[in-house]
């Protein structure tokens, strides 16, 4: 059972203390790529990659590392890291790293990253960073996934590129009744009113979670 | 006029804040009280100017593909342009703290009132946004990218400074439980980038003709080029 007695690490992150709606982190790239769902779920990887190998590294280098410079220690591991990622999507999915743009270099500044690295990697073995990072950027990408899912699907109908309401010039399917894409959706306001929506249902299910006015 | 056009679009129409969301998780942590946020958006003003200016320099020189050739021939196609993001937050992370030292050698006044929000400020995406936006629009000279800095600084801290006046007021309202704090903080966040978007009409004057022409012209061109490729098979013909 020694390699499931961590698995709240994992868990955790998810619902109750997930680093977008709980702890306030990582919110900019959260808000900025989620207009598509494609974009949303590559952004979640590379940002599981990134978090994941970073917490590692930087919890194998713990004892090494000294207080005084450990930002920018931390800094550069992040950048190595998100270089290869950007590189990699540039090569395999160049269409992709276009939408993304500058939000892909934004991983190295995202907060959950250098959070995650100041407040569990620096004090905990390589394996529960591991999993502290796998459950970190598995709850950054939950947000994500849902923001993305409602954004695409009001805004242009559509998920993952399918046409999943019928088609909007053709008049087929829920288009046929009337309906009409909501193109305010894919733009920048409502990505924050969605998550606001989204804090606001996950609070009034637990109420453990509110805060003072 | 064409820093006037640039100060004005990079404050209002392209709002880090309401268009791009760089810099929210400061933007949210540090929002509570108007005179901590007023400090944190002067610390924003301060390093965006000296850093865009100082990566539009290394990006310049060193780093888009053919910036070596001021070293000679052979470095004519080197491109280095990968290396950014590394660049970009080394230079971040020491000018920051340079700044922090001079600033507290040379003025103690301006390093109590600045000083705690220095450190926070390297890892604020607001600066390597900065940054990566300066490069991926391709600023052309570096006195634009001095304004590029001021004006993405001070559109920054208009944001800042109006969150935190509006936190301030709705301490005393009735906000739905599950809404207070965050969640309110979010959905009114969300009603001003609306209200910043009416901005972005305000150049389409100018921008609205640019569009107009280019599309033409491009279809200008390719005519031409298909006229070109036909005269040329009439001739091998």
């Amino acid at each position: 059972m020694g390699l499931f007695k961590d698995s709240n690490l994992v868990t955790d992150p998810l619902t109750d203390t997930n680093p977008v709606t709980i702890q306030v982190l990582g919110i900019c790239s959260a808000l900025a790529i989620t207009a598509e769902l494609e974009a949303s779920i590559v952004m979640a990887i590379a940002v599981l990659f990134v978090l994941g190998a970073g917490n590692v590294v930087i919890s194998l280098m713990r004892n090494i590392i000294p207080s005084k410079i450990r930002i920018i220690v931390q800094l550069i591991v992040v950048a190595a890291l998100v270089i290869i990622v950007d590189l990699v999507l540039k090569a395999f999915a160049y269409q992709l790293s276009k939408t993304l743009s500058v939000f892909v270099g934004l991983i190295i500044t995202n907060c959950i990253i250098m959070g995650r690295f100041e407040a569990f990697a620096l004090a905990n073995k390589p394996w529960r960073s591991f999993l502290d990072g796998i459950g970190n950027a598995l709850g950054y990408g939950v947000i994500l996934v849902i923001v993305g899912f409602f954004r695409e699907l009001l805004g242009s109908g559509t998920l993952l590129g399918f046409k999943v309401l019928g088609d909007p010039i053709e008049k087929t399917g829920a288009y046929a009744y009337g309906y009409e894409n909501n193109g305010f959706m894919l733009l920048a306001p409502m990505a924050l009113i969605t998550l606001g929506i989204i804090i606001w249902v996950q609070r009034s299910k637990n109420e453990a979670l509110i805060e003072e006015n | 006029m064409e820093h006037i056009e640039l100060l004005f679009k990079s404050i209002f129409i392209d709002n880090m804040v309401f268009a791009t969301f760089l810099g929210m998780c400061s933007y949210l942590a540090v929002s509570k009280k108007v005179s901590t946020a007023v400090g944190l958006g002067a610390a924003v003003i301060f390093v965006l100017a000296i850093t865009v200016p100082l990566n539009w320099v290394l990006d310049q020189y060193l780093l888009q593909p053919g910036a070596l050739s001021w070293l000679g021939e052979e470095y004519a196609d080197y491109d280095l342009s990968f290396l950014s993001f590394i660049m970009f937050i080394a230079t971040i992370a020491t000018m920051v703290q340079l700044v922090e030292i001079i600033v507290e050698k040379f003025s103690p006044s301006l390093y109590n009132s600045l000083g705690i929000f220095l450190p926070l400020i390297a890892v604020n995406c607001a600066i390597l946004g900065g940054s990566l936006f300066m490069q991926s629009r391709e600023i052309q000279s570096l006195g634009l990218a001095v304004t590029y800095g001021v004006g993405s600084g001070i559109g920054w801290f208009l944001a800042i400074l109006a969150i935190a006046a509006i936190r301030e007021k709705i301490r005393y309202s009735n906000v739905p439980p599950a809404l207070r704090g965050l969640g309110i903080t979010f959905i009114i966040t969300g009603l001003m980038a609306i209200g910043f978007m009416s901005f972005g009409g305000m150049l389409t004057g100018g921008a609205g003709n640019d569009k107009g022409d280019t599309i033409p012209q491009v279809a200008i061109e390719k005519i031409k080029a298909e006229v070109e490729a036909i005269k040329d098979n009439s001739k091998n013909e």
